[in-house]
């Protein structure tokens, strides 16, 4: 990849053990390669603005385009397969449609696989998951469950798999945790790293941290609805990714937005209609109060959409609000064709 | 249908609950400046608001103790204020370090404890303290007594069980029976028996590497003397949460999804036997049930009165639309309400503009604190 001109370094690795250090390597800040043309894309945002929708949306579009895709739930709330209504995956790979993979992932069972990648011998690891302390130093151990649960995220995108005839893939998609959860989630490698100064899972933190990092590889999309306190959440975490995680941060998804139906001279009208209705109980007035609606709602998320642009730094990119009663995966396929 | 006032009557605690992007905080902030409103003092206890919704509250510059939201700012909205609005923001990290140097037996082992590593971690990043420390602040608010009432806004728990759980579980953390060998001053391997044990241990050394594991050990040993002083707290934090005075909400939103995770939430409430108060549910389509007699010709009637035919299809579309969403949500609010087994569902209409101020509250208060004769006026009011 040609040099930019906007070249940042790395950060972190100059004070840690020479041994771990990359091959003098530079992140590159500025023409990356289009978002599903990178290994890795975690989609993020605040609580119920649809990152499950966008990621299933997201792993339609590069299946549709031929791209070997598997999308990971990591809160074992098994959304994704409700939306493709299939029974829950769990922590198995389970092919949804063409191309199309999806997997939960457990923390206790990537542990479990973690271990065993480590020791090598069923029956030790086994052993050593019967043995109290162990479950307990575990538990106790801060952060090591979203470690091994970013570990096993790692693992899907290799395309030299650990796991036994593991599949590989083009592309792995993440619904990650809510907004303040997901920061800290991907901030963990960094994290870990620290305080696990030596041995084998220090240096696999900081592989960890390096794969997140890396721009070329590994993006983020972040989903906001067109609403005061999550645009708000979004701007700052679209600074904290980038600040304080160091990862790229390739598209903001703004979901829900109304269409624009009426004009503000049709608006007029219609709320003259509505008031030469009025104490009449008739569909008219209902029907032009829900336009009114309409054309308010259209014309404040079209302001919050004007400050999310001006707020962030990646482009913002639409959905529209479906007027559906449920979201299905009919629905994400439609969605996933206005994918920017 | 009972209204939330009669809910809420002879209640001291009064806890929303539910999953992320449902409204939370906005519905705690408007219950207590309803409940205020009417003559309590009462304090809300959020944790990361909208910055308006912030500023509103006069919250802006609010760190872990409880400020009092300026009178005369109810009065701009036309509220008249009886009572007296607190609020504060949670900061689990500053809850946890108070804690801390309430229970260390003296000045040393507070040191100890609050410089470790790995205590620095918990605090801050181990799943469910941000909920005990929520837990714990209510906790000492009602223990001091200033307060009528106290709103709690629970952090958004990635499952509902995080929340309920947080107590116990980090009790257990920090009692760790199976780790007393630990807290022994001679340390780890030296008093442990067993080979199943030592070897558990040299294989965790392996993989975590032995400074954090010389960094845990340190960290239960500092810890050691505080174990009895938790426990005892944390039950009465649980008696607390079980008591007749206080009041769990479950706030969701009409969708299929957040319907699904109230009725997950309640059967947890009711299985840890936490007395349920009731279902708020926000931004609901109503539904305008007593029009469907002459929707057919809706289009010509239209047509008729705006002398413009391509507008009315499109006003018509647009209501059809509208009327869809409205049957939604009015078939999953019955399926919550026959689950849950509760006549107190309170239904808050999707209003046009979001709310972020005082008068965004006002206008939510209309709905949440309604009669249930006021709620059917205002039903058949609204399109």
């Amino acid at each position: 990849m040609a040099s930019c001109g906007l070249e940042i370094p790395l950060r972190g690795y100059s004070d840690g053990d020479p041994f771990f250090l990359p091959a003098p390597e530079i992140a590159r800040n500025c023409p990356i390669p289009d978002l599903l043309d990178k290994r890795l894309v975690i989609v993020t945002g605040k609580g119920g603005v649809g990152k499950t929708t966008v990621a299933v949306a997201l792993g339609l579009r590069a299946a549709s385009e031929g791209k070997r895709t598997i999308v990971c739930e990591v809160a074992s709330q098994e959304n994704a397969s409700r939306m493709f209504a299939h029974t829950a995956v769990g922590f198995h790979e389970v092919e949804m449609e063409e191309n199309l993979w999806s997997i939960s992932i457990d923390p206790d069972e990537s542990m479990r696989e973690y271990v065993l990648l480590q020791l090598k011998v069923r029956a030790m690891r086994d052993m050593l998951f019967r043995s109290r302390i162990f479950n307990y130093l575990a538990a106790a151990t801060p952060g090591l469950k979203e470690l091994v649960t970013i570990g096993k995220i790692w693992e899907l995108a290799q395309l030299d798999r650990k796991v036994k005839k593991g599949r590989k893939y083009d592309l792995v998609i993440v619904d990650a945790p809510a907004t303040g959860h997901g920061v800290g989630f991907l901030q963990t490698p960094r994290t870990f790293a620290s305080i696990a100064r030596v041995g084998p899972i220090h240096s696999q933190a900081q592989t960890l941290d390096r794969f997140i990092t890396d721009h070329e590889h590994t993006g983020t999309a972040i989903v906001a609805v067109p609403e005061e306190m999550p645009v708000n959440e979004s701007m700052a975490l679209e600074r904290d990714l980038r600040g304080e995680v160091g990862v790229a941060v390739d598209r903001v998804y703004l979901n829900g937005l109304y269409p624009e139906r009426f004009k503000k001279e049709e608006a007029e009208r219609l709320a003259q209609l509505a008031e030469s209705e009025n104490g009449t109980n008739g569909a008219t007035k209902a029907a032009a109060r829900a336009a009114l609606s309409e054309f308010n709602r259209a014309k404040s998320q079209r302001s919050q959409l004007n400050r999310l642009r001006r707020g962030v730094e990646a482009p913002v990119k639409t959905l529209p609000f479906l007027f559906e009663p449920e979201l299905d995966v009919e629905a994400a396929r439609r969605l996933s064709r206005k994918l920017g | 249908m009972a209204s939330l006032n009669e809910v809420l009557e002879g209640k001291s605690i009064c806890i929303c609950a539910g999953s992320g992007g449902v409204g939370k905080t906005t519905t705690s902030a408007a219950i207590a400046s309803g409940m205020a409103a009417q003559g309590l003092r009462v304090c809300v206890l959020t944790i990361d608001p909208a910055k308006r919704l912030a500023d509103s509250l006069g919250l802006k510059e609010l760190g872990n103790e409880a400020r009092r939201v300026d009178p005369t700012l109810f009065e701009a909205q036309g509220v008249e204020m009886k009572g007296e609005l607190w609020a504060m923001m949670l900061d689990a990290k500053a809850t946890f370090d108070e804690l801390i140097a309430r229970q260390a037996p003296d000045e040393e082992s507070r040191e100890r404890v609050l410089n470790n590593r790995i205590y620095q971690q918990i605090s801050s990043a181990l799943a469910g303290s941000q909920e005990y420390m929520a837990m714990e602040k209510l906790f000492a608010l009602h223990t001091e007594g200033e307060f009528d009432l106290l709103v709690l806004d629970t952090p958004p728990a990635r499952n509902a069980l995080d929340f309920l759980d947080a107590p116990k579980r980090l009790t257990q953390f920090i009692e760790g029976k199976s780790l007393r060998v630990f807290m022994k001053p001679t340390g780890l391997a030296a008093k442990v028996t067993g080979r199943g044990v030592s070897v558990a241990l040299s294989v965790f050394k392996k993989i975590v590497g032995f400074d954090l594991l010389a960094d845990l050990a340190e960290f239960f040993n500092a810890f050691s003397g505080m174990v009895d002083g938790f426990q005892a707290r944390a039950k009465r934090v649980n008696k607390l949460l079980a008591d007749r005075e206080t009041c769990f909400l479950v706030v969701c939103g009409p969708q299929g999804e957040p319907i699904d995770e109230a009725v997950y939430f309640h059967r947890k409430l009711v299985e840890a036997k936490l007395p349920f108060g009731g279902v708020v549910v926000n931004k609901v389509h109503y539904p305008a049930d007593e029009l469907k007699g002459d929707i057919e010709d809706l289009p010509e009637t239209l047509a008729d009165k705006l002398g413009d035919p391509d507008l009315a299809k499109r006003v018509a579309a647009n209501f059809a639309d509208y009327q869809a969403l409205a049957e939604r949500d009015a078939h999953n609010i019955d399926h919550l309400a026959s689950e849950l087994r509760t006549s107190v569902v309170i239904r808050v209409p999707h209003l046009d503009e979001d709310v972020h101020d005082l008068a965004g509250l006002a206008q939510i208060d209309r709905y949440l604190f309604a009669t249930a004769e006021e709620r059917v006026e205002m039903a058949a009011g609204r399109a």
